[in-house]
């Protein structure tokens, strides 16, 4: 009766641990996603430039923002207004799309401020991001 | 006495399910972050290169 009760336990383990395989990634590859991400993509050709130029930076709730206008002539100001409001718009729908897509759209906060900190590990040096303090070169 | 030990096993590895599902996987969300970060800025070797392969002309016509 033993055996079979430890036999019980150890299945229950086993189960257990294909629970934990299971949770160990989470999905990102529905169309969705893709589709997101590849305009994210494409629009980050545009964007880099002002990324390096010191004009927009990494936030720190993992989105982008214009930091200094100054850097971009006048006549592009418009167009990276646009590039700005549209990448944001993406960067939130992909996160929604992440905790949607893995059954728990209450999660979209913490996938939101998981990537915050991912971006800005991951920005190119001389690239500003935003920190407790306010905004830093890298 | 069986049924008492089947539940305290059963007591044990329910929770251990549940709990996966409630909160909130950490790790695997930095993995998934840094898998579509790479994707989007192209940081890995097989999209980079594409990427100098493009700059590298059309710095030159723009000279």
């Amino acid at each position: 009766m033993k055996k079979i009760l430890l036999g019980l336990m150890l299945l229950g383990t086993l189960l257990a641990s294909q629970f934990v395989v299971a949770a160990a990634d989470l999905e990102v590859n529905t169309p969705a996603i893709s589709a997101i991400k590849n305009s994210m993509q494409s629009r980050h050709a545009q964007l880099a430039p002002f990324y390096a130029s010191g004009a927009i930076g990494l936030t720190k709730d993992g989105l982008i923002a214009v930091r200094d206008a100054n850097a971009v002539p006048l006549a592009q100001r418009g167009a990276l207004t646009g590039l700005v409001k549209d990448e944001n718009a993406d960067r939130s729908k992909l996160y929604k799309e992440i905790a949607v897509a893995n059954g728990h759209p209450e999660w979209q906060p913490e996938i939101q401020s998981t990537f915050a900190g991912r971006w800005i590990d991951k920005a190119q040096s001389g690239w500003w991001v935003q920190g407790a303090g306010g905004w830093t070169q890298k | 006495m069986k049924n008492w030990m089947l539940g305290l096993a059963l007591v044990c590895v329910i929770p251990a399910c549940v709990t996966i599902n409630i909160y909130f996987p950490a790790a695997a969300a930095e993995k998934a972050a840094d898998k579509i970060i790479d994707d989007v800025w192209q940081l890995k070797n097989g999209a980079a290169k594409p990427n100098v392969n493009n700059e590298d002309p059309a710095a030159s016509t723009a000279k």
